[in-house]
C-alpha cells in the first residue's frame, strides 16, 4: 500500500510499499545460502573436536580418503602459516592467523566443536560416513569455560604466546586476557563515597547466541587456473572475500563472492567459518563443493555474544545529578581475542553525564566458541548494569526514573567521557516520548510491575558503493553491494523513487557480487540505510546532472538554466517555450543525447550519529513458580528518519523481542566436561510466539543533517535497554533486584524466596 | 539401508519387530525420526503403525475408551465423550509441542519414547489408564507406569508394541487435572509435570485420588501417599500442604539444563496442589 501522506514533505519516503522481495520469500523461491547448487557441485562435512581444549597430535584423513566416493580431505596443516597478519575489513583489522585456525584448528581444538578435518564426497551421506573413519589423535587438556575462572593467574592457557593487549605494564607471562582498557577522569571513588545515593553490584550473564534461522553454508568452486567463486549469504560479500582471499593468502582478484538471499545474520555473519575450507576442498576435489552446518554446528561453532561480569558503581547527588561511575568489565572473547574490546566503555560514556569516570575494561579467552558481533555488540550486557543501578538511585532518591534519566542524559552540544561530541542526538526526545505515552498511565494488577531503560548505539558509516541506470524505458536499477537483512532493498528503492521522481514499482533494487558493484562494508552497524542509502541518493544526483546537461544540450540553455523538478527537466530560460522532458523520454532518447544514463558512486561517511531509545515493559511475576510473563511492551526510538515505517517498526519489534529471550532464558549452558549442553532451539530457549505480546512502537524521528533524508540507522539500538527493562519490571513486581542472566523461572524463584 | 514397514495388522506389525533388533515402531515420528536426524539411533527396520486400522481412533471400551495407539493428541480433541470424562490427560496430550507436533503425536509414543519427562503419562497415570501390548507371545493390559524402565527405555519385549490406551470409566463425581511448569508457553519440555485425578461423594469429600509426578524422578511416578493424603478430606488446605509434603518427599530429580533439584522439588509441590484445585472444581461440576 503506497499512501502518501499530504502533510509530508516527500512522496515516497515514509510510506509502506510492499517490499521488492516479498513474494519470492513467501513464495518459497528465495535462494538462501544451504539451496545453491553449481553444476558438478558434490558434498562436504566438517569432523569436529569432541573435547574443549586438546593437543591435536596427528590427523590420518587416509582410510576416508580410501572410501568410494569421497574426492577430498583437508586439515588445518593445508591452510598455509599466518602468524602475525591481518586484513582490513573497512572498519577495523581481523587477525587472518585466529580467522583461519577458527576455521579448521592447526595444533590444538580450542573449543569443543572446533573444527579439525574436512572432506568432499559425491552425495552428503559419503562425506559424512567418511568422518567417521578420520582419526585424530589428541592430547586432551584441562579447559576452562567460566569467564573468570578464564581470566585467573593459574587457568589453563590457550595460546601460549598471547599477552595482554594496552596493558600498562606489559608482562611476558602467557594469560588468558586478551585486552585491557582504563579510563579515569577525576576522582570517581570520592565521588560515589560522598554521594547521597549509590547503586552497585557485580552483574553477570552468560554468552548467547544470535540464534539466525538460516544455518551457515556455501558453496565454493575453485579452478585450476587459480580463479576461486564463492556463493554464500553473508552480511557482507567483500568481507568474505577479503577472508577468504587472506586466510588462502591469495589475490583478492581471484575469489568472485556471490551472495545469497540471507536468512538472518544479526552480526552473527559478519564474519565466516566455511569459506575457506569449501575453497581447499574444491581445488583438491576440482569440483564445486557444498559446505553446511547443522543447527547443532552453529550453536557449538558459531556466534555467539560475549558474556560478560561487571561490578559496577553508580552514584547521584541529593537533587538528581549524577556524580561518577566505576566499572570493571570483563567480556567473554570465546576462543580467540575479539570480545567487548573498545565498546562497552563506549557504550558506558554516552548515555548520561558523569563528573567523575573509572573504568576498566578487559577481554579473556575461554574453552568456547568465539565470539561474534550480535546487534550493538557489547551494548546490552553494560547496559543491563548501568539501567538496573540507575533505576536503583531514581528509587532511592524517590524520583520518578524518566525524570532522572532526562536530568542526567546526553544532550546536542555535550562531549562525553570516551569524547563523543553530540551532535542531533535524540535521547530528551525518546525521554520525551516515553513520558507521554498512555502505557505509563495504564493499571497494573497483583504481582505486576513495570519497569523503564533506555539504550544507546554508536551507529557507524563506512565505504558504499551503489550504482543507478536508468533502462530504455525509464526504468530503474540500483544496484549495491550490500545483502538485504531488513528491508533495506525497500528503503534503497524508495530513496531512488523520491530522489527521481520515479514510481517505487520501477525501481528494482539488487545485490551485486564483488565483481559487479564498488567496495562496501558489511550490512552491520546499522549503517546501510544512513550510509549506502546516502551512495544510492548520490548516484541518482549525478545522473539528474548528467540529465540536466544533456537537457542543456538539446535546448541549446546554459545549464543554470535547467532545472530538476517531479521526475522531469523544465527549462527556465527566459522566452523559451521548451516543454519539460521526463526521466522517461530523456532514457527513451538517451542515446542521442550521450549515450547511456547511469552513476556508480563510492563514499566512505563517518558521519552517522547514534540511535537512543527507551523500553517500557510490564511483566506479570507468578509468586509460587517464578515466572515471567510479558504484559505489555512499548518501544520508543528515534530513528532519524524512517524510510519504510513497517521495516522500521519491524526492527524494533525484532530486537526487543531478541532482548526479552536474552533476559529471560537464553544462555549458553555447560557441562562439566566443557561441552555445551543445549545446542539446539529445545533447550536454548528463544522466545516463542505466545511468549509476547504486541511489542507497541512508537518512531520518533529528529533528523540527521548528514543524510539526504535523514536517517540515522535503526537495527541494533532496540535489542539494547530489554535487559534492564525486563529486571526493572522483576524488581517493581516482586522487590528483588537481579543481577545475573537469565531471568529464568528458578532464578527468579530463588530470589523470591532466598530473600536476598 | 533402512527397510520401512507398512504392516495392516497387529500380527504381522509384531513379526517385523521381532525379527530385526534394531527396528523400531513408527507412529507419529516426533522423537523417532528427530532422533535418527541427529544420529542417536540408528534402526535397520522401521515399522510403521498407523495402517493397522485398530490402532486408529477412539472407541468406547469397558464403560471406559479404548484409544488407538496411533492417533494423533489433536484428534483427542474430537471426541466430546472423552474431553469430558478425561479433560486432564486431552490437556495433556494437547501440551505436546506445537500444533503442528500434536497432528503427528501420538500418547503411545509419547509413552514408549519413555522421557521422564512425557507430557500424557503422569496425566495417564492419575487416571489410572492402562495400555494394551501386543506380541509375538499375544496380548497383555499394563499399568501406564509399569511401560518406562528408565530414560529412553521400556520394559516392552522384543517384539512388543502398544496397540491401545485403555481409559477407565469415569465416575460420575471425578475430575482430572494436569499441568506442566516450563520456562516459555509451548515448545519446550516439562521442568516438571503433575496429574491429578480424584472422586468426590456428595458433600464434597474426596474418596479416592491419585497424584503422579513428571520430570522429578527417571520414570514419571505415581505417588500414592500422595493421593492418600487427600483421600477422607474435603481437600481442605491442610490436606492439600499434606499432600504437598507427600509429593516433595518423592521426588528424587536430577540437576540439569532444564532445573535445579531444589526449583523441581518445589515446583512438583505447587503444581500438584494447582492441578488438585482443577480436578476438584471439575469433580464438582460433574456431580
Ligand atoms: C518440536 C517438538 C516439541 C515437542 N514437545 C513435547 C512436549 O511438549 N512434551 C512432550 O512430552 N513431548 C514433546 N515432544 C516429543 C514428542 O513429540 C512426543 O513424545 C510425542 O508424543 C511422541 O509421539 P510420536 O507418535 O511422534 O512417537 P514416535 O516418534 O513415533 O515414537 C517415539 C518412540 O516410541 C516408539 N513407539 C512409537 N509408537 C509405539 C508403540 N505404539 N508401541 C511401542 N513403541 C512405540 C518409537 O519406536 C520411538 O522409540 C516434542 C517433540 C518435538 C519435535
Amino acid at each position: 500500500m503506497t499512501e502518501h501522506n499530504p502533510l509530508s514533505q516527500f512522496r515516497v519516503v515514509g510510506t509502506r510499499p510492499v517490499r521488492p522481495d516479498g513474494i519470492d520469500k513467501v513464495t518459497g523461491k528465495a535462494i538462501y545460502g544451504p539451496d545453491h547448487v553449481a553444476p558438478g557441485m558434490i558434498h562436504g562435512a566438517i569432523l569436529r573436536s569432541p573435547h574443549p581444549h586438546a593437543r591435536i597430535r596427528s590427523i590420518d584423513t587416509s582410510k576416508a580418503l580410501a572410501l568410494p566416493g569421497v574426492k577430498a580431505a583437508v586439515t588445518g596443516q593445508d591452510l598455509p602459516h599466518l602468524p602475525g597478519k591481518s586484513v582490513s575489513l573497512g572498519e577495523g583489522e581481523a587477525d587472518l592467523a585466529n580467522l583461519s585456525c577458527n576455521c579448521l584448528a592447526r595444533d590444538k581444538a580450542l573449543y569443543e566443536g572446533h573444527a579439525v578435518a574436512a572432506v568432499a564426497a559425491t552425495s552428503a551421506s559419503i562425506a559424512r560416513e567418511a568422518l567417521k573413519l578420520i582419526t585424530v589423535d589428541y592430547e586432551v587438556l584441562p579447559h576452562v569455560i567460566d569467564l573468570e575462572d578464564a581470566a585467573r593467574d593459574d587457568a589453563p592457557i590457550l595460546h601460549p604466546d598471547l599477552r595482554t593487549q594496552g596493558a600498562e605494564e606489559p608482562s611476558d607471562k602467557p594469560t588468558n586476557i586478551a585486552f585491557t582498557f582504563a579510563l579515569k577522569q577525576g576522582d570517581a571513588a570520592k565521588a560515589l563515597d560522598g554521594a547521597a545515593a549509590v547503586a552497585s553490584g557485580r552483574f553477570a550473564m552468560p554468552p548467547v547466541h544470535q540464534g539466525y534461522i538460516e544455518p551457515h553454508a556455501c558453496v565454493a568452486s575453485w579452478n585450476a587456473d587459480g580463479q576461486g567463486q564463492v556463493w554464500c549469504s553473508s552480511q557482507g560479500p567483500f568481507m568474505v572475500r577479503a577472508v577468504t582471499a587472506g586466510v588462502l593468502d591469495i589475490p583478492v582478484s581471484d575469489v568472485r563472492v556471490t551472495p545469497l538471499e540471507i536468512g538472518g545474520g544479526f552480526g552473527g555473519k559478519t564474519t565466516i567459518y566455511l569459506e575457506p575450507v569449501a575453497m581447499l576442498l574444491s581445488r583438491k576435489a576440482g569440483r564445486p563443493v557444498r559446505l553446511a552446518m547443522s543447527r547443532e554446528d552453529v550453536f557449538r561453532a558459531s556466534g555467539p555474544a560475549p558474556g560478560l561480569v561487571v561490578d559496577i558503581r553508580i552514584g547521584a547527588d541529593a537533587e538528581g545529578n549524577l556524580v561518577g561511575i566505576e566499572a570493571d568489565m570483563l567480556y567473554d572473547a570465546g576462543a580467540f581475542p575479539g570480545g567487548g574490546t573498545m565498546l562497552g566503555p563506549l557504550v558506558l560514556s554516552n548515555m548520561y553525564r558523569y563528573p567523575a569516570v573509572d573504568i576498566r575494561t578487559r577481554d579473556a579467552v575461554s574453552n568456547k566458541p568465539s565470539v561474534a558481533a550480535y546487534r550493538a555488540p557489547a551494548a546490552p550486557q553494560i547496559t543491563f548494569a548501568i539501567e538496573s543501578c540507575i533505576d536503583d538511585i531514581a528509587a532511592q532518591l524517590g524520583m520518578d526514573p524518566i525524570a532522572f534519566r532526562l536530568k542526567n542524559a546526553l544532550r546536542p552540544g555535550d562531549t562525553s567521557a570516551m569524547g563523543m561530541e553530540c551532535g542531533e542526538i535524540g535521547f530528551v526526545e525518546c525521554l520525551d516520548s516515553a513520558n507521554a505515552q498512555d502505557h505509563l498511565k495504564a493499571p497494573l494488577g497483583d504481582n505486576e510491575g513495570r519497569g523503564i531503560a533506555a539504550g544507546y548505539w554508536i551507529n557507524i558509516g563506512g565505504a558504499s558503493s551503489a550504482s543507478v541506470s536508468l533502462a530504455e524505458d525509464g526504468s530503474v536499477a540500483v544496484v549495491t553491494g550490500n545483502p538485504d537483512i531488513g528491508g533495506s532493498r525497500a528503503s534503497m528503492a524508495i530513496m531512488a523513487s523520491e530522489r527521481l521522481g520515479v514510481p517505487y514499482e520501477k525501481v528494482r533494487p539488487i545485490i551485486g557480487d564483488t565483481a559487479t558493484i564498488g567496495y562496501s562494508v558489511v550490512t552491520g552497524g546499522s549503517r546501510t540505510t544512513f550510509a549506502v542509502g546516502r551512495a544510492v541518493v548520490q548516484a541518482c544526483d549525478t545522473i539528474i546532472a548528467d540529465m540536466k546537461k544533456r537537457a542543456a544540450n538539446v535546448w541549446q540553455v546554459a545549464e543554470d538554466d535547467v532545472e530538476w523538478r517531479n521526475g522531469a527537466v523544465h527549462c527556465t530560460a527566459k522566452g523559451n517555450d521548451n516543454a519539460p522532458m521526463t526521466i522517461t523520454e530523456m532514457a527513451e532518447n538517451a542515446n542521442t543525447t550521450g549515450g547511456p544514463i547511469a552513476a556508480e558512486v563510492s563514499i566512505n561517511p563517518h558521519d552517522s550519529l547514534p540511535a537512543y531509545g527507551v523500553h517500557i515493559c510490564d511483566v506479570a511475576v507468578d509468586p509460587e513458580t517464578g515466572h515471567v510473563s510479558i504484559k505489555r511492551y512499548t518501544v520508543v526510538q528515534d530513528v532519524g528518519r524512517a524510510i519504510h515505517p513497517d521495516y522500521v517498526e519491524g526492527q524494533m519489534q525484532g530486537g526487543a523481542v531478541q532482548g526479552i529471550g536474552w533476559a529471560l532464558n537464553e544462555a549458553y549452558i555447560y557441562n562439566s566436561k566443557g561441552c555445551l549442553d543445549n545446542p539446539g532451539f529445545l533447550d536454548y530457549r528463544m522466545p516463542v510466539a505466545s511468549d509476547l505480546p504486541m511489542i507497541d512502537t512508537v518512531i520518533v524521528e529528529k533528523p540527521n543533517p548528514a543524510h539526504p533524508y535523514g536517517v540515522k540507522g535503526v537495527g541494533e539500538v532496540p535489542i539494547v535497554p530489554p535487559l534492564a527493562a525486563i529486571g526493572n519490571a522483576v524488581k517493581a513486581a516482586t522487590g528483588k533486584r537481579i543481577r545475573e542472566l537469565p531471568m529464568s523461572p528458578d532464578r527468579v524463584f530463588a530470589a523470591i524466596n532466598g530473600g536476598k | 539401508m533402512i527397510a520401512f514397514h507398512s504392516p495392516q495388522t497387529l500380527e504381522d506389525a509384531s513379526a517385523l519387530l521381532a525379527a530385526e533388533p534394531s527396528a523400531r515402531p513408527l507412529s507419529g515420528g516426533t522423537d523417532l525420526l528427530v532422533q535418527m536426524r541427529s544420529g542417536r539411533v540408528e534402526p535397520a527396520a522401521i515399522v510403521d503403525l498407523k495402517q493397522i486400522p485398530s490402532m486408529r481412533g477412539i472407541r468406547a471400551h469397558d464403560g471406559g475408551f479404548a484409544i488407538g495407539a496411533a492417533t494423533p493428541c489433536t484428534a483427542l480433541l474430537d471426541d466430546a465423550a472423552l474431553c469430558a470424562a478425561w479433560p486432564g490427560v486431552v490437556e495433556a496430550a494437547n501440551l505436546i509441542g506445537s500444533v503442528q507436533v500434536r497432528n503427528r503425536a501420538t500418547m503411545a509414543g509419547n509413552l514408549c519414547n519413555a522421557s521422564p519427562a512425557a507430557d500424557s503419562v503422569p496425566a495417564l497415570i492419575a487416571a489410572d489408564a492402562r495400555a494394551l501390548v501386543v506380541g509375538p507371545a499375544g496380548e497383555r493390559e499394563v499399568p501406564i507406569a509399569d511401560i518406562p524402565a528408565a530414560p529412553g527405555k521400556t520394559n516392552l519385549a522384543q517384539g512388543e508394541f502398544v496397540a491401545e490406551i485403555r481409559l477407565p470409566a469415569k465416575s460420575a463425581s471425578g475430575g482430572d487435572a494436569y499441568l506442566r511448569s516450563i520456562p516459555r508457553t509451548e515448545m519446550d519440555i516439562a521442568v516438571v509435570g503433575a496429574g491429578v485425578s480424584l472422586v468426590l461423594d456428595s458433600s464434597g469429600t474426596c474418596t479416592a485420588a491419585r497424584v503422579a509426578l513428571g520430570a522429578v524422578a527417571p520414570t514419571a511416578l505415581l505417588v500414592e501417599e500422595a493421593g492418600a493424603a487427600l483421600v477422607g478430606t474435603g481437600l481442605d488446605d491442610a490436606a492439600l500442604d499434606r499432600m504437598a509434603d507427600a509429593v516433595r518427599a518423592a521426588c528424587n530429580p536430577i540437576n540439569d539444563k532444564r532445573g535445579t533439584v531444589e526449583y523441581r522439588t518445589a515446583m512438583a509441590a505447587i503444581l500438584a496442589k494447582r492441578a488438585t484445585r482443577i480436578a476438584q472444581s471439575r469433580a464438582g461440576a460433574n456431580s
